[in-house]
């Protein structure tokens, strides 16, 4: 997206702000959108990085907020449950989104083949569905199908003869409970992504691929590969940001729990700012997520934006 | 067509049994696909169509007389009528404003040159990536210490952060889109840069406004985490309203899973309406 032609021309003049002369029409143009985001979303933040150097408890207010340094970031970096909810957010990643992304590319390439065009339009429409469900709904849809005594879930494993299980009661099921969910939600956009790559493959290319051998796993690696790799970069950092975002699926299907088990990072620090009042810790611990979150969103842009401009 | 009675060659015979079989594999392929993308969608609507009975019964009930009465009981005695007025009202005002706040801005970034363009572009898109629960707990504080906890305000200015930005990442691809032309002969006709705006580039806009306006909409009807913390009772939205069944022991699922359908339904209805351009919402116009 950016463009050469966006970087600077002219030669530099005086009391600019952003480089935007304020007689300039861009200047009149953008600064409604600025200066609503600055209050919105930077005053905020401002106020967030000030509270993490102060004790901000919320049901002990009476000792007043005193400034109390780093004790912060020194207590939430030594604490071993922001440990955890950080680990348990990355193995979710890396289990969940190889799959996501496995199973996008086998239905992205069933999307591209020609036969069956009727069919073809119903499965991509269908696609649509999980993307369009809200995550909070997508949470509760999971507690009715892996409730233990009439979930669906318990009744297609017993088709196969597994006996039922408690699935949002055991550590290890309720995290693949959450993962299935997670997977159903976000598989169809890691699909669409490729399949957007594949149809950028030229017509004749892949036709004389295909006269020359009829395995698509050669197709798809020496011809596809290639178109496939910027899709692939977007998902791999977007689907990294949004699951430390991720918040509303795990708060209606587990809240967290059983214990810790399902307790992402997102989720850990609604709890020790909602649920425990502590807003000075929380707001350390949110500032270390926004640096994680500055330098995913860097990459997004270093390798995506560069990539498609 | 040259009809020469040639004989098959073995050779023809088995690229065609292949290229069948492979019509098999891509047909039941496409089955399991759809199969998997609607079945949960079909089991929360179908849930909250069955008796209570119905609901739980194990094994599963397939077919059954549909009821409507969850979705009497939800709207009107668990006022979920109200958290989705609520929803509409925070959802449309946040996208009214992110569009008149957010149209002039892409404008800008599609049409004029000035230093620091980047820096501002990469300023909008990061937004994208950041989780709601940063910013959730210190505008807590703000809305406390200025009384507007519960109120309907406080969830639209907050809603702005993600609606604005994928408003000014859609329309500044817009823009660009519209002939620069037309600018060029409207400065020489002596029109204003407002005027230009407002008459000629907006309504060729109006497309990418359209699916902009649309994308902003379902991300602040979907939103939980600020809704859960900066509202009570007067405005909740109807997220929090479905998280709030959640206590006791014998939980109403009908009436859970209409709450769901009822919250679902328009955003399946809208996303369709732009499922052409679905991933280049999501992420952030990089990927077409």
């Amino acid at each position: 997206m950016a463009s050469p032609a966006m970087r600077a021309r002219g030669p530099r003049k005086p009391a600019r702000y952003f480089g935007i002369v304020p007689r300039s029409p861009a200047f009149w143009f953008l600064i409604p959108a600025i200066a609503a985001l600055a209050v919105i979303g930077i005053y905020p933040l401002l106020l967030a990085l000030y509270n993490s150097f102060h004790q901000y408890k919320l049901a002990d207010l009476g000792s007043g907020t005193p400034f109390i340094g780093v004790d912060n970031y020194i207590a939430t970096l030594t604490d071993p449950s922001f440990w955890g909810a950080l680990g348990r957010t990355a193995l979710f990643l890396c289990v969940t989104l190889p799959i996501e992304i496995a199973l996008g590319l086998f239905a992205a390439l069933l999307l591209h083949r020609t036969e069956l065009p009727w069919m073809r339009a119903a499965a991509r429409v269908s696609l649509v569905i999980p993307m369009a469900t809200t995550y909070a709904v997508v949470g509760l849809i999971g507690r009715l199908i892996f409730n233990r005594q009439f979930g669906v879930a318990n009744y297609l494993t017993g088709l196969v003869g597994i006996p039922p299980q408690d699935w949002l009661a055991d550590p290890t099921l309720a995290f693949v409970s959450v993962m299935i969910m997670d997977i159903w939600q976000w598989t169809p956009f890691c699909a669409l992504i490729l399949l957007a790559g594949l149809s950028m493959v030229p017509k004749e290319a892949e036709e004389a691929a295909r006269l020359e051998t009829p395995k698509w796993s050669m197709i798809l690696w020496h011809l596809q590969r290639p178109y496939l790799l910027p899709g692939l970069t977007a998902i791999l950092i977007l689907r990294s940001a949004d699951m430390l975002k991720m918040f509303d699926a795990v708060f209606t299907m587990t809240r967290g729990g059983p214990g810790a088990a399902t307790e992402f990072i997102s989720v850990y620090i609604q709890r020790v700012g909602f649920r425990l009042f502590d807003q000075g810790m929380a707001s350390a611990q949110a500032i270390i997520l926004l640096i994680l979150t500055i330098v995913l969103s860097r990459l997004y842009i270093r390798f995506v934006y560069r990539e498609a401009a | 067509m040259s009809s020469i009675d040639m004989p098959v060659t073995q050779r023809a015979k088995r690229a065609r049994a292949a290229r069948k079989r492979a019509t098999v594999w891509h047909f039941l392929g496409l089955v399991v696909v759809f199969l998997s993308s609607v079945f949960p969608f079909y089991w929360m609507v179908t849930t909250s169509l069955k008796s209570q009975a119905d609901a739980l019964a194990m094994p599963p009930v397939w077919f059954f007389t549909p009821t409507l009465s969850h979705y009497t009981d939800a709207l009107f005695e668990h006022n979920v009528a109200q958290s989705l007025l609520n929803s509409l009202i925070v959802a449309s005002s946040a996208t009214f404003l992110s569009i008149m706040l957010g149209t002039p801005a892409a404008y800008a970034l599609a049409r004029f040159e000035f230093r620091g363009k980047e820096d501002l572009w990469f300023w909008f898109i990061s937004n994208r990536m950041v989780s709601p629960v940063v910013l959730a707990v210190p505008f807590f504080l703000i809305a406390t210490k200025l009384d507007l906890v519960d109120t309907h305000i406080v969830l639209i200015l907050l809603y702005l952060t993600f609606s604005l930005p994928i408003v000014v990442w859609i329309c500044t691809d817009q823009f660009r889109n519209i002939p620069v032309e037309l600018d060029e002969a409207a400065r020489l006709d002596g029109a204003s840069p407002w005027r230009i705006f407002w008459r000629i580039n907006l309504p060729l806009a109006m497309p990418g406004i359209v699916v902009s306006a649309i994308f902003a909409f379902i991300f602040s009807w979907n939103d939980l985490l600020y809704a859960l913390v900066l509202t009570r009772s007067d405005a909740i939205t109807s997220p929090v309203a479905a998280t709030s069944y959640m206590s006791g022991y014998e939980l109403p699922w009908g009436e859970i899973m209409a709450t769901g359908t009822l919250i679902v339904l328009p955003m399946v209805v809208f996303a369709l309406a732009v499922s052409g351009r679905l991933v280049q919402g999501l992420t952030m116009g990089a990927v077409k």
